[in-house]
């Protein structure tokens, strides 16, 4: 029989160390991890590096270090002319610019769709930065006071000594944001009066909101612009004449209220049944619950659905062009005609200016609700 | 929440929304002090504004025309650019008063969109043009092309009549606008473009390459533009259309802008009817006698403002060929003023 | 005795303007009454305007001989049809390019959604790119740069591009041999249907083996063998009854063969493009709504990352994307609408266009358009939702 004392159960010599383990921090490790984590990507990595290393310095080339800078006419951007390669020709956008930007408004008043452009930005300042107070006021800013300076600016009055200028002047850029602006000014409240009635109780209040938001949700915005150019003429006594950026302006705010509703509606829907129950204890009337205890948290929900809806009213306010409205892209089409800037270079400076110009926009737009998304998300733990 | 609303609706009735009383369009021109003319937006020679909103062309003279007729001021129009698309209904819906925008008169638009022509200020007709490369020498050779129309226009019946009644095959890319449908052959998309040929010249000059292309000789169809108006109101169809007559009227006496002051001298019966100095032909068109007066001050006659605009002198280069007047072999004639 | 005040005021009391079911009801016939007021309004004035600028009214036309011609015909047509002919021309035009796209956007957002949580950096971040380029700019200029910029740089047809097998690509589209079927064809086509038939009947056995035993009979090779083999040889035998017409290049352009116009292709590529940057991003957030504990399961079990996405995580997934694909079908099915703008000849651009300028009635086409556009998204919204229903039946 063996001796017990041969059985070990606890090891009586030390193992070999094992390596240390592979850093878990660094660049090295991240790259390991990030880049080449398997055979199968390392290759793409690798791939995918040479592509880049082939598209980039091109790019860089075309866009800034060839590119034409200044330009009078389209002499300057053509290579056989210049007599080196050229890029894209931005001295077509810097000539154009401040048609652009106003469109056919005169030139002596600009200074009035300069001063609306600031007035826009201290209102979404004034409403999407958290840090700066007053909301209220910031609505009432933006909802009432805004709109009314607003019109009164571009489009003058007698009574203020600001000449009338009328819109068919107006154009590029501004046209753009006008477009917007009236849309988000107006489909918001829109939006949510069309929300509650779907909400309501009431059969007629409900179903009327359903058959609006439903209808509209269901058909394509050319063809609720055909409809405001060629239709909404029809409808209206002989002798009103809506003016033809009016028409398309509601059209556009008609059509983004359906949107708005269902993304007010998902805000509703959001809040806890206590919150209306609470109120009714409390003896408030249904107005008084809506404004003073529902919808200004249903409201602070939505802000991310509200700018995403900003953002497609922006991307859609190029569809204006095919009713004939001088909007921005239609400004920078209308430019390429121009026999003095006619080559076949300068469409893609052009088109390139625009989508540039769009994605600055938009993009920052949705930078902004994500952040407001993730701070809504944080803002909700207990 | 209503305040909001009705903001809203203040700013947007204040905006457009001007309530005028269902009387005569000429009795609403003069309320307004101004005439609203539907113009076109991209054909150089006959409507086209530039940056500055300053608008230039044959169809746009003869808005100016009509303004100097009523204000004696030709510059009391207001012009809106309207496609081929939306230009009847504009009319009809009575956002402008006059379209004179490169507008085929036709039976079947006078007899179902609500308009009436006032006359024909330019005698067109449709034409080809193609790429030198091909060396297409005749529309008839254009058997299994592709051609580029623009939408919305007799052009592009016209084009399917064309090329049936040849029975030659072909295909068509409809674009939306003339702008995109030039683009669209300018890139190489189709072998021919087609348009009226006063518009064929027009583009032509805003081509990458203008000297590549050439204009087929053939002419496909009949196109009489001219300015139209809405139906029910001969008054402003009457002014329209005496506006057109004078012009030409004018031409044919010699009364130009330079020799008007001189002609309201003259003697001769004719001359004397026409610029006011006796009868009282304004008047009966509920204008003043010196209407004809103030549109050749304004605007000059129908010559010179073929001259300024498309004559041969201009990038356009067009020929008077079928506007001369009728004495010169032309088909411009005017009834006479008396 | 005197009852001082009555106490408490009994219901009935309630003085009658301040009973909610009468102020309900007396706000619903206000909101009724304005939106008869409003309709009436617009319908008189419309009735009115018609007559006195003596425009015409009604669907006359429908029949009337339409006199233009159409680039892209599904249906025979050709200038001589009636205008209710180009109506159906235009809406089967709009179908044919949103339902290519919807397929097409489907696989390309489904890729990019997941190719954005690939744990490559470098992947991810690409596809990030392409989702917020693609997100941020009008769908207009992303035609533009498909139409004008990409396709517009084919060489003339004269320069062709030749591909092998008589494919030709260049300004005027993309050129293929059109097959030309004999009669005899339909023998190999019959022989091909029933083996299709034959090998589903093979899987569906085959996967009732596997469950009762665990053990899935190989059923591959033999069902490819059946499909493909089986249809070959028929065709063979009988003298290959099947030839091609090849695209000859003419004076202008090709004649014969199959075309794609570059309009079609351009409407394809920029909705696809377009609509699958909002899928991808409706996949990713799918994807990540699905817990960890799911994928470190599925891991577990042995299953490699293709698999553990393709049997576990996308299975449930597909529950939170189906909706929100619904939606994007919905905006990608209006947004080809824009074809006008690049010349392609949908509904919008040949009935709202060419016929509306053509009869001048507004009234009638707008409506028209409008309630196609309607039912198409009723029906697309009743077929996903029908799809939701099994996606979220799959639940054992």
């Amino acid at each position: 029989m063996t001796t017990s004392a041969e059985v070990h159960f606890v090891r009586s010599q030390f193992s070999e160390p094992s390596p240390p383990p592979m850093r878990t921090s660094g660049i090295v490790h991240w790259l390991r991890e990030n880049l080449f984590s398997s055979v199968l990507n390392s290759v793409v990595t690798l791939l995918i590096v040479f592509g880049l290393y082939k598209i980039i310095p091109g790019l860089v080339d075309t866009l800034i270090i060839n590119a034409v800078w200044v330009a009078n006419d389209s002499k300057a951007c053509v290579a056989d002319v210049v007599g080196h390669p050229v890029g894209v020709c931005w001295g077509f956008v810097a000539a154009h610019w401040d048609y652009f930007v106003f469109g056919q408004y005169p030139e002596t008043m600009r200074w009035r769709p300069e001063l609306f452009f600031a007035l826009e930005v201290i209102g979404l300042a004034w409403l999407l930065v958290q840090r700066i107070p007053r909301k209220d006021l910031g609505m009432i800013y933006f909802f009432i006071v805004f709109p009314i300076v607003s019109y009164c600016l571009l489009s003058g009055s007698e009574t203020l000594g600001l000449p009338i200028v009328q819109t068919h002047y107006w154009g590029g850029f501004l046209v753009s944001i006008v477009i917007g602006t009236v849309g988000i000014v107006i489909s918001v409240p829109l939006g949510i009066i069309l929300a509650l009635g779907r909400r309501s109780h009431m059969p007629v209040a409900r179903s009327s909101s359903v058959v609006v938001i439903e209808f509209i949700r269901g058909v394509p915005l050319i063809t609720v612009l055909f409809m405001a150019n060629v239709m909404f003429p029809l409808f209206v006594p002989e002798g009103w004449r809506p003016d033809s950026l009016l028409r398309v302006l509601v059209g556009v705010a008609l059509f983004f209220s359906a949107y708005m509703a269902e993304t007010v509606r998902g805000g509703l829907q959001a809040i806890p049944r206590g919150q209306y129950e609470a109120a009714q204890a409390l003896g408030l009337g249904y107005w008084q619950m809506m404004i003073k205890i529902i919808l200004p948290q249903a409201l602070k929900i939505v802000i991310p659905g509200i700018v995403n809806n900003f953002i497609g009213l922006l991307k859609d306010t190029t569809l204006v062009a095919i009713v004939n409205i001088f909007d921005f892209l239609k400004v920078i089409e209308a430019s390429l005609n121009d026999p003095v800037w006619r080559t076949s270079g300068m469409p893609f400076a052009g088109y390139l200016f625009a989508a540039i110009v769009y994605f600055i926009l938009c993009y920052g737009m949705a930078r902004y609700s994500m952040s407001v998304e993730r701070r809504l998300a944080t803002d909700n733990r207990h | 929440m209503k305040k909001i609303i009705a903001a809203a609706v203040v700013a947007a009735a204040s905006f457009g929304l001007v309530t005028a009383a269902s009387a005569g369009t000429l009795d609403n021109v003069k309320a307004k002090g101004q005439v609203v003319c539907g113009a076109n937006p991209g054909t150089a020679g006959f409507g086209v504004p530039d940056q500055k909103g300053n608008w230039t062309g044959l169809d746009v003279d003869y808005c100016r025309a009509i303004a100097a007729a009523i204000f004696n001021d030709p510059t009391k129009v207001k012009f809106v650019p309207l496609s081929s698309k939306d230009r009847f209904t504009a009319l009809a819906s009575g956002e402008v008063d006059v379209l004179i925008r490169n507008s085929t008169w036709t039976m079947s638009r006078e007899t179902t969109l609500g308009v009436i022509w006032a006359g024909v200020n330019f005698f067109d007709g449709q034409g080809f043009m193609v790429n030198k490369k091909l060396n297409v020498k005749s529309a008839k050779e254009l058997a299994g092309a592709t051609i580029c129309v623009q939408q919305g226009t007799t052009t592009e019946l016209n084009l399917a009549d064309f090329f049936r009644s040849n029975k030659m095959e072909y295909k068509v890319v409809t674009l939306g606008t003339s702008e995109e449908a030039l683009k669209a052959f300018d890139t190489g998309r189709c072998d021919a473009y087609t348009t009226d040929r006063s518009g064929l010249a027009a583009d032509r000059l805003s081509m990458s390459k203008p000297d590549d292309n050439v204009i087929l000789p053939e002419i496909i169809s009949k196109e009489p533009l001219g300015p139209l108006v809405r139906q029910g109101d001969d008054q402003w169809l009457n002014l329209v259309k005496w506006v057109h007559f004078a012009l030409l009227t004018a031409e044919e006496d010699g009364i130009t802008s330079k020799n008007v002051d001189e002609k309201l001298k003259s003697d001769d019966p004719e001359i004397k009817r026409v610029l006011g100095t006796e009868g009282k032909f304004g008047e009966s068109l509920g204008l003043s006698n010196a209407w004809v007066v103030q549109i050749i001050k304004g605007v000059g006659n129908y010559e010179e403002i073929f001259e300024r605009n498309v004559g041969p002198n201009t990038p356009i280069q067009l020929a008077r060929a079928s506007n001369a007047l009728w004495s010169k072999g032309g088909l411009q004639y005017a009834p006479p003023i008396r | 005795m005197s009852v001082v005040n009555g106490g408490r005021p009994s219901e009935a009391k309630v003085v009658f303007y301040n009973d909610p079911r009468i102020r309900s009801l007396f706000f619903q016939l206000v909101l009724l009454a304005l939106i008869v007021a409003l309709f009436w309004f617009a319908y008189d004035n419309t009735v009115a305007n018609l007559k006195k600028r003596n425009i015409a009214q009604g669907f006359g036309f429908w029949n009337v001989e339409a006199g233009f011609d159409i680039s892209q015909t599904l249906i025979s047509y050709s200038a001589a049809s009636s205008y209710g002919r180009a109506f159906w021309v235009g809406l089967l035009n709009t179908l044919l390019v949103s339902g290519v796209s919807i397929v097409l956007a489907t696989i390309l957002g489904v890729v990019i959604g997941i190719l954005r949580l690939s744990k490559n950096w470098l992947i991810a971040k690409l596809a990030t790119v392409y989702v917020e380029i693609f997100r941020n700019v009008p769908l207009l200029l992303i035609l533009y740069f498909w139409y004008r910029g990409v396709l517009g740089l084919l060489p003339e047809p004269k320069n062709s591009i030749i591909f092998p097998g008589h494919i030709l690509l260049n300004t005027r589209g993309l050129l293929t041999p059109r097959p030309v079927l004999g009669d005899d064809f339909i023998y190999p086509f019959v022989a091909f249907v029933v083996m299709v038939l034959i090998a589903i009947g093979l899987s569906v056995r085959a996967k009732r083996v596997q469950e009762s035993t665990g053990v899935r009979p190989k059923t591959g090779w033999l069902s490819f063998g059946l499909i493909v083999l089986v249809p070959s040889v028929i065709f063979i035998l009988i003298g290959a009854p099947l030839s091609f017409d090849i695209p000859v290049q003419g004076r202008f352009n090709a004649s014969g063969g199959m075309s794609l116009a570059p309009e079609f292709v351009s409407m394809v590529i920029g909705l696809t493009t377009y609509t699958a940057a909002f899928i991808a991003e409706n996949v990713r957030a799918g994807i990540l709504a699905i817990s960890k504990g799911q994928t470190e399961a599925a891991q577990s079990l042995g299953l490699s990352h293709a698999q553990s996405i393709r049997l576990v995580i996308m299975p449930q997934a597909l529950r939170v994307i189906v909706p929100l694909l619904n939606s994007e079908y919905l905006s990608l099915t209006k947004n080809s609408s824009l074809g006008v703008s690049i010349g392609y000849p949908d509904l919008v651009s040949v009935f709202t266009g060419t016929v509306l300028n053509q009869t001048g009635q507004a009234v009638e086409m707008v409506s028209v358009t409008m309630l196609v556009y309607l039912t198409l998204s009723l029906l697309t919204s009743g077929f996903m939702n029908w799809f939701n229903r099994r996606v979220a039946l799959v639940e054992r």
